[in-house]
């Protein structure tokens, strides 16, 4: 009863750039062991969102298949990203790219500033935001955790802006959820958290603040059963989701007890 | 009367960043037949314009020294 109840008490789906979307859990399809896995991991965490990189076909390995073979565009929303590109004009590029493989116009946008940290290159992303979104393209920019950045994307037409909850690939969880939760309460635009969860209790924690979603890769990919991680992210939004909705009691540094003081024997 | 190509006559391009020797007069669409690829999974990029249309692939000719791009899409996050 209470499995079948629980979707059905976040009445309102994730909505971003017009579009509804089923689930508030996004996924990335790097770095599992197989395609079998990483469609398996995929079914079971819900995700209706699915990134995906684009890069030249190997030309030496004729066998080496691209993820269409896999990936059925019919059942998942393919997002592009340009990860791995490290100015505006590139980010752009590739975008471009994506767009034209003829399944959408979003792109998950990526300007990296830096290869040890893989921390945006804030100016070239928003230089790209307001390229793309005049393009027509629906542009959810991946970003740092700062307020101004991320309200100038919003202001360059960002569809989503997409603050880390730590850097990419770290599963650091959560670093400022001050931060996050300041972003969410400045933005018209979905804040979607991008990066860094490591475990379902982050997933959960980071729902908690409010956003409106989260996206991740390597803290499924990376999990020893990535099967298991997915279903275990899938609850942990759910239930942060959830949680967030209920409104969370008050902290209070004191003790004040559950049960009734009155009616104790002896009184 | 078309004649067989001779080595000399061989157009060079460079495809994802690596020398391939042509027959003249090749198009797009000759290009990914002869190297096994299903057009409907890739995008081409010739001399940094991207084909959106695949439809020109097979009446876009390719010359000597043209740079192309076959890239599709990956595992990512």
């Amino acid at each position: 009863m209470a499995t079948t109840l629980e979707p059905t008490l976040d009445v309102s789906p994730l909505v971003v750039g017009g579009r509804e979307f089923r689930s508030r859990l996004l996924v990335g399809t790097g770095k599992y062991k197989s395609n079998a896995e990483m469609i398996h991991a995929i079914e079971a965490s819900g995700a209706e969102v699915v990134t995906v990189a684009v890069r030249r076909v190997d030309l030496n390995r004729a066998s080496e298949e691209g993820i269409l073979h896999h990936l059925d565009p019919e059942q998942f929303f393919l997002l592009a990203n340009t990860a791995g590109c490290y100015n505006a004009e590139d980010a752009i590029r590739y975008a471009r790219l994506a767009r034209a493989a003829g399944f959408n116009e979003w792109v998950k946008l990526e300007v990296i500033g830096d290869t040890e940290t893989l921390l945006p290159d804030t100016a070239g992303l928003l230089e790209a935001t307001r390229v793309l979104a005049g393009e027509g393209f629906k542009v959810m920019a991946y970003t740092n955790d700062d307020l101004i950045t991320a309200l100038r994307l919003e202001d360059a037409g960002a569809v989503a802006v997409m603050p880390l909850a730590s850097p990419i690939g770290s599963g650091l969880g959560m670093l400022n959820p001050y931060a996050i939760r300041t972003i969410k309460s400045r933005l018209k635009v979905p804040v979607i958290v991008d990066a860094g969860v490591g475990t379902a209790s982050d997933a959960c924690i980071v729902m908690e603040q409010g956003v409106d979603g989260i996206l991740m890769n390597t803290g499924i990919a990376a999990a020893s059963d990535p099967l298991r991680m997915a279903t275990a992210m899938r609850m942990a939004v759910e239930a942060g989701r959830l949680a967030y909705l209920a409104g969370r009691m008050p902290r209070r540094e004191t003790a004040v007890p559950s049960s009734p003081i009155a009616g104790m024997l002896g009184s | 009367m078309i004649q067989p190509p001779h080595a000399g006559e061989m157009i060079t391009l460079m495809v994802n960043g690596a020398p391939r020797e042509l027959a003249p007069h090749s198009t797009v669409a000759g290009l990914l037949g002869s190297l096994g690829i299903d057009p409907r999974l890739v995008v081409v990029e010739h001399n940094r314009l991207i084909l959106r249309d695949r439809e020109c692939y097979a009446t876009r000719p390719l010359s000597d020294g043209d740079v192309v791009e076959i890239v599709h899409f990956v595992g990512g996050g």
